[in-house]
């Protein structure tokens, strides 16, 4: 499989189904792993990596979910290549970085993906659709003990899984949900909830990762806590106070339906009709409006287009996918034209 | 005045730093202010944030010079470069900064001791650490209970069996020890 054949289909986590698909779009969890003794890749030289690149990608390979899938070395792909698997969530910011010796295999249908020499020796991460932290847990857990009868993981009965960054020692678990909560937004509640988050050791970012700002009231809220939990605690933690989350956005937009249906429907028919017409749109400004959209299908307000669409949409938008699909590179001004060419078309023919 | 830093050049730059309420006068040539000015600008991000609580650890905190000049015997980081990059060298680290590391993950996970699954290969060496942390627990509980009797035979019970994961930790080394 080559990433161009990506193109064409949808990732697992863009299907727009599962649990609570109405509000989470979708559930990840990630393991850190390293090999023992050998330099954490930040440290390692030259020889070490290829050492690592090369064990790891051939226990990686064994693997029924990765051995048909993609394999590609960071080093050989164009900035268009590496900035189009990141914008799919399938490889992080720091592997499209220095990219000596840094490798990501992914499963074909875009639910796996393991990548060497990022921070860790090894991040392997599975994305799944919807609320559905414990799918996703399952998955990695039954790849990660596959991969321990084949490599020798750094672990320390006292400190578990040790990792370069000490953050992530102990289980070396991340598990993270996207939620879509634009009423809380708008009912300007959000500020309490992710305050209330951090105190209870959960992180709050935006829909593009780490270091990215909330934008179309997209918030990906994560675990801290690596150590001294189990995992099966960790997932139970986020989960509970996720479905919270969940119900006070459930709530908000009954309320809002209830109350102020006329000014909600205005907001997002205003929002499918910029979409649908405009010739020249931002990012931004797009994902604002795909925001209120997204709200007017959920609240069954818009009916002719899917959450499956809109999914696809929010990923398509982005710089590289769109130079992706035009097959040459693009400027910024460029691709506010292609952008919007590419909605109305898509729109249009729902 | 010639240059603090690298002793050749006339100094046409003055820095005055203040840390902690103790202040300190630099005086650079023009190359190394710049080359100090990259660095302050360099100096921002999740690891310096570390590295900063890194060196927070009193009275567990590395002070001395010594403490400082400590180096992984596998990798060769020093605990000076830890606290400068905020990543670990590798795996062997942990034990060669453990004592200015156990501070370190107590206050990042406010625990220092791992509970969660384990590779196959080590289960075994980890079952007696968790009867060890079961222990641990109970005795906090009985703590928070102001079950002082309850929580001294704990204790007692508890030092015995991490004397016991010592005497045995030793040995397995020893053994290893021969073995090659």
């Amino acid at each position: 499989m080559r990433i161009d054949d990506l193109l064409n289909q949808l990732g697992e986590w863009l299907k727009g189904t599962g649990p609570n698909s109405d509000i989470v779009m979708s559930s990840r969890v990630r393991l850190a792993r390293n090999l023992n003794k050998i330099p954490f890749s930040h440290w390692a030289n030259k020889k070490d990596k290829e050492k690592v690149l090369v064990s790891i990608k051939a226990a990686l390979l064994e693997n029924e979910f990765l051995k048909n899938g993609i394999s590609v070395s960071m080093k050989e792909l164009d900035e268009i290549d590496r900035n189009f698997l990141l914008e799919r969530h399938l490889v992080s910011h720091e592997l499209i970085q220095k990219t000596d010796n840094k490798c990501a295999l992914i499963s074909s249908n875009e639910a796996v993906s393991g990548m060497i020499n990022e921070e860790d020796h090894l991040r392997l991460q599975v994305m799944q659709s919807g609320f559905n932290l414990r799918d996703a847990f399952e998955i990695v857990e039954g790849i990660d003990k596959f991969l321990a009868t084949r490599l020798d993981f750094a672990f320390s009965p006292e400190w578990g899984y040790l990792t370069a960054c000490p953050t992530n020692a102990g289980t070396g678990i991340r598990s993270s949900v996207m939620l879509h909560l634009p009423t809380l937004v708008l009912t300007k509640q959000i500020n309490k909830i992710l305050e209330a988050i951090t105190r209870l050791g959960l992180t709050a970012r935006g829909f593009y990762g780490e270091g990215t700002q909330a934008t179309g009231n997209f918030f990906q809220i994560s675990n801290q806590v690596t150590l001294g939990q189990k995992e099966e605690d960790i997932i139970d933690n986020i989960e509970r106070l996720i479905k919270q989350v969940v119900e006070y956005e459930q709530n908000a937009r009954q309320m809002l339906i209830g109350q102020e249906r006329q000014r909600i429907s205005d907001r997002i028919w205003r929002a499918y009709g910029v979409l649908k017409n405009a010739y020249i749109i931002s990012s931004i400004e797009t994902i604002d409006l795909l925001s209120s959209v997204r709200l007017g299908v959920d609240l069954g307000i818009i009916k002719d287009i899917s959450r499956q669409q809109l999914n696809t949409l929010f990923v398509f938008i982005q710089p590289a996918h769109l130079q992706k699909l035009e097959g040459k590179k693009l400027t910024s001004q460029e691709r506010d034209v292609k952008r919007a060419q590419l909605i109305r078309s898509k729109l249009t023919c729902a | 005045m010639l240059c603090n830093i690298c002793g050749k050049n006339q100094a046409t730059v003055h820095v005055t730093e203040i840390v902690n309420n103790q202040t300190t006068e630099m005086h650079l040539c023009e190359g190394c202010a710049k080359e100090k000015s990259i660095q302050m600008e360099q100096h921002f991000g999740l690891s310096d944030l570390l590295a900063g609580i890194a060196d927070l650890g009193t009275p567990f905190g590395a002070k001395t010079q010594d403490e400082l000049k400590l180096k992984c015997s596998n990798c060769g980081m020093s605990y000076e470069d830890f606290k400068k990059i905020g990543r670990l060298g590798c795996s062997v680290c942990y034990g060669a900064f453990r004592k200015n590391l156990v501070p370190l993950l107590k206050r990042i996970h406010g625990s220092t001791q791992h509970i969660g699954s384990t590779p196959a290969k080590s289960a075994n060496e980890t079952k007696k650490k968790s009867d060890a942390e079961e222990l641990r627990e109970k005795l906090q509980q009985a703590i928070q209970r102001e079950e002082f009797e309850e929580a001294a035979k704990l204790r007692d019970k508890l030092k015995e069996l991490e004397k016991k994961n010592e005497d045995k930790k030793k040995t397995k080394g020893e053994d290893k020890g021969k073995a090659k």
